[in-house]
């Protein structure tokens, strides 16, 4: 089976989450696709570890998946406090540092 | 080989449908949801590349763990159940489809240039490759350093969390 047909798939989720990541306002949401992204990423290390016969790929995906758990933990604790602040989740309320 | 292929095809057009479920659906919920069919789309691939143990953890952690602190979010910022079109987005969307279009482009032109002659041989080492033994080996034999130090990094996250969410 050719190893293109994951890349690709990998491809195109990345690029949905990028587009999430530029398009949405909500910040959950936005979390949401880079989650998205970072799932991508991962399809690609396993499928090279499988093309490669090299587990290391495995192992780095999931370390991958670790650091994604801390990041949504750590970024849903942002979003509670940009909601508690602003009144609102969405992130173009956000704008203290625009001169 | 040939079912390989149709599986694939088959996880790959419901992920694909899901993911753009999650940015562009009007209603929070529901993008967790289509969140939940990617992941577990990804899971059904990891199985199909024989790496069974990263399969199980993206099951635990993603949808198990990731999820359900989406949705505990989505509760807690009092996410609207039904939006009118177009209020979860920003004005951004023209541009954010022609970055992302055009990411795609690239790729997969050099994707294609790169490893188009690449094949995945399914075959016993491809099981034996993807077993929690042989996973667990290379994490605590070459990777044990990298290990602890994620575990400290998910210590510093925990931590970092609730002092950021505690009211005072």
């Amino acid at each position: 089976m050719p190893l293109n047909y994951f890349l690709i798939l990998a491809a195109f989720l990345f690029c949905t989450g990028a587009y999430g990541v530029l398009a949405r306002r909500n910040s959950v949401l936005v979390l949401m696709s880079i989650e998205l992204m970072l799932n991508a990423v991962n399809l690609n290390l396993v499928a090279f570890s499988a093309q490669a016969r090299d587990v290391s790929g495995q192992v780095f995906a999931l370390f991958v998946i670790t650091i994604a758990a801390a990041e949504v933990g750590v970024g849903l604790a942002i979003v509670l406090l940009i909601y508690r602040n602003l009144k609102s989740p969405d992130l173009d309320r956000v704008e203290q540092l625009k001169g | 080989m040939w079912a390989q292929e149709v599986a694939f095809w088959i996880i790959a057009v419901a992920m694909a449908a899901a993911a753009i479920g999650v940015v562009r659906s009007n209603n929070v919920v529901h993008a967790a949801l289509y969140l939940v069919v990617v992941l577990a789309g990804t899971a059904a691939q990891y199985i199909l590349l024989a790496a069974e143990f990263v399969a199980w953890v993206q099951v635990l952690i993603y949808i198990g763990a990731i999820v359900v602190l989406f949705l505990f979010g989505i509760m807690l910022t009092r996410a609207p159940m039904r939006e009118e079109r177009g209020k979860l987005d920003n004005n951004q969307r023209l541009a954010g489809g022609v970055v992302s279009l055009f990411l795609f482009g690239v790729l997969v032109v050099f994707l294609v240039d790169a490893f188009g002659s690449d094949e995945v041989k399914f075959d016993k080492g491809l099981v034996e490759l993807g077993s929690t033994a042989s996973v667990g080996d290379s994490i605590f034999r070459t990777y044990v350093i990298p290990f602890e130090v994620v575990s400290m990094l998910l210590l510093a996250a925990l931590v970092g969390a609730v002092v950021l969410a505690r009211r005072d």
